[in-house]
């Protein structure tokens, strides 16, 4: 089947890449793949998968303009902003980009059609191909606030043949919720200390309320105490992988290069986290599914 | 009184802990935690609430099924696909901008607050600190990181203190950029690696368009001397001052575990790093003011 798989975390930096990258490319071997780099503030896969990029995409969000000589100043427009975006100094309007969600509700108030709207570029998507692997990712152009056009947009490219690998940014907000509404099932990254185990929770909430299961792998291994541990045991969270802390690994991790292209031993590894991963999102109540992949 | 913030834009990079170390060096200070999405400054230090109060930061578009007369203007205004085909609403796709209350011709729609998290100021061991928490699958951070923002500064004024010390989010997106905003100086957290210095440049780039002082440290720097140079050689290239690097030191992680702060730990040659770092950040900081 083609599996939606969205790798997520509540604290950033516990390896989601890390894992996208390596169940990307064991399992490119043996049926199509799609990577999906949903941090769009901070996209970091392509430093690992060099995707040849053969598309491009702007995204943009409406921005309103106000014409100074239909505008009667009545602050129609103001009132009817819920973000706060429009203010009235004397009677000038002023439009704050950032603040802006674009959903046009000025211009459907004002009385005297003083407001048009213009696009504003809020970053790209770009399309392409590692090898085998579809690959999408998108930039959020600095500055910018909004990141979910742009996930959603990505997202848009999601085909029926592939498996789809969706890179989450870290937190547990609107770029997050973006990123998991639609897959089939949530792997959340952790570390075994208490800011891995605070963020993971918050991280299980969201799941939650999208009605998402979820299953956990923890990175950096022993390095700290075994209170995930207990919280997955306590929830019925199983944990379907472990990677140990190892200079190794990060090493390869900080040149950019894929575990399992210098240690292709992990290959098996992630294959079979990835049959965990389906018979989970299938079979929710399936007991088999909760255990390790060792 | 000086805002300091401190952000990495690639997360894990260390910011939390070295915030906590800061709070510990530093005097006059208060602490906000404005990574709502994932707040994790109070597990370093034994909070004790002083006063808390619900965020009704967002809202939701509600129908009365009653009064509806089914005619789907709203779906076709919403820009947030929010409106399903059988016109039901998304929660999660509902941004409350109103645009469907406004079209509908027969006000069956209506906008209502949202309980979106809770924000609260605490005692702690290491100054008073203003922390939130956003509800599971609830959206607008940025709003409540300036709420938090706000206690804090209300804290400061109380307190007489002289600076305040700020835990970013992640990211360069919206929680970000409201906690950037009318912070004087940012302290930029990175580790030697390809995926630190790429989201280093962009969160650079950030604090460069809100006009900060910027400042680099590198963590865990030992982990690739060649990365570590490659980061060293983009800051020489945008002027971007190095406080310090930082060791990774396994100690850090278990003094953490135990809830306390690596420059608490006489032993560690991490928490001297960060001594070093924060000496040096003080050092400058007097001279840009003078």
């Amino acid at each position: 089947m083609s599996l939606r798989i969205a790798v997520a975390s509540g604290k950033g930096g516990t390896g989601k890449t890390t894992v996208a990258v390596n169940l990307a490319l064991s399992l490119a071997e043996e049926h199509p793949v799609g990577l999906i780099d949903c941090d769009v503030e901070e996209p970091n896969a392509h430093l690992f998968l060099s995707p040849e990029i053969e598309d491009q995409e702007a995204i943009y969000k409406q921005l309103p303009v106000v014409d100074s000589v239909r505008c009667t100043g009545c602050g129609a427009c103001v009132t009817s902003c819920q973000f706060g975006a429009l203010a009235r100094v004397g009677n000038r309007i002023l439009v704050f980009d950032t603040l802006c969600h674009g959903c046009g509700r000025c211009r459907m108030v004002c009385p005297s059609g003083a407001i048009d709207e213009v696009r504003h570029e809020l970053g790209v998507i770009e399309i392409g191909r590692a090898g085998t692997i579809a690959f999408a990712q998108g930039r959020l152009r600095v500055g910018e606030a909004m990141a979910t056009p742009l996930i959603r947009a990505l997202k848009r490219r999601i085909s029926e043949e592939r498996t789809w690998l969706l890179d989450a940014p870290p937190g547990t907000g609107c770029p997050t919720i973006a990123t998991m509404d639609g897959a089939d099932v949530v792997l959340l990254i952790t570390e075994p200390t208490p800011f891995g185990l605070h963020d993971l929770r918050a991280a299980v909430g969201v799941a939650r309320v999208l009605g998402l299961p979820v299953a956990v792998t923890i990175n950096r291994d022993g390095v700290g105490d075994t209170a995930v541990d207990r919280y997955c045991r306590e929830e019925g969270i199983p944990i379907l992988l472990r990677i140990p802390f190892d200079r190794e690994i990060a090493s390869l991790y900080a040149e950019g290069i894929p575990l399992v292209r210098r240690r292709p031993d992990w290959k098996a590894t992630f294959v079979e986290l990835h049959r965990r991963l389906e018979w989970l999102a299938t079979v929710p109540a399936s007991g088999a599914a909760g255990r390790e992949v060792s | 009184m000086n805002r300091v913030l401190f952000l990495s834009g690639k997360g894990g990079t260390g910011k939390t802990t070295l915030v906590g170390a800061f709070a510990v060096l530093s005097e006059d200070r208060v602490l906000g935690d404005c990574d709502v999405d994932a707040a994790n400054l109070h597990l370093l230090l034994d909070p004790e609430v002083i006063e808390d109060g619900s965020y009704q930061g967002s809202q939701e578009a509600v129908r009365a099924d009653e009064r509806c007369a089914w005619c789907g203007r709203c779906r076709t205004v919403c820009r947030f696909d929010a409106i399903r085909e059988d016109l039901s609403i998304d929660p999660f796709l509902c941004e409350g901008c109103g645009a469907c209350v406004t079209a509908c011709p027969v006000d069956a729609l209506r906008l209502e607050p949202r309980d979106s998290g809770r924000w609260y100021t605490a005692r702690t061991r290491l100054g008073s600190l203003a922390s939130a928490e956003l509800f599971p699958g609830e959206e607008t951070s940025g709003k409540l990181v300036s709420v938090v923002k706000g206690k804090v500064d209300e804290l400061a004024d109380t307190e007489g203190a002289r600076v305040a010390l700020l835990d970013g989010a992640p990211g360069i997106g919206c929680p970000v950029i409201a906690s950037v905003s009318g912070v004087q100086a940012v302290v930029l957290v990175t580790e030697p690696s390809r995926s630190g210095l790429h989201d280093l440049e962009r969160a650079f780039g950030l604090v460069r368009h809100f006009g900060a002082r910027a400042y680099l440290v590198i963590n865990k720097a030992d982990l690739s001397d060649a990365l570590t140079r490659r980061i060293e050689a983009f800051a020489a290239a945008e002027r971007l001052p190095i406080l310090g690097r930082i060791p990774y030191d396994e100690r850090v992680v278990a003094r953490m575990v135990s809830g306390r702060n690596a420059v608490e730990d006489d032993e560690s040659e991490a928490g001297r790093a960060i001594r070093g770092v924060f000496e040096e950040f003080c050092d400058r900081e007097r001279r840009a003011e003078d």
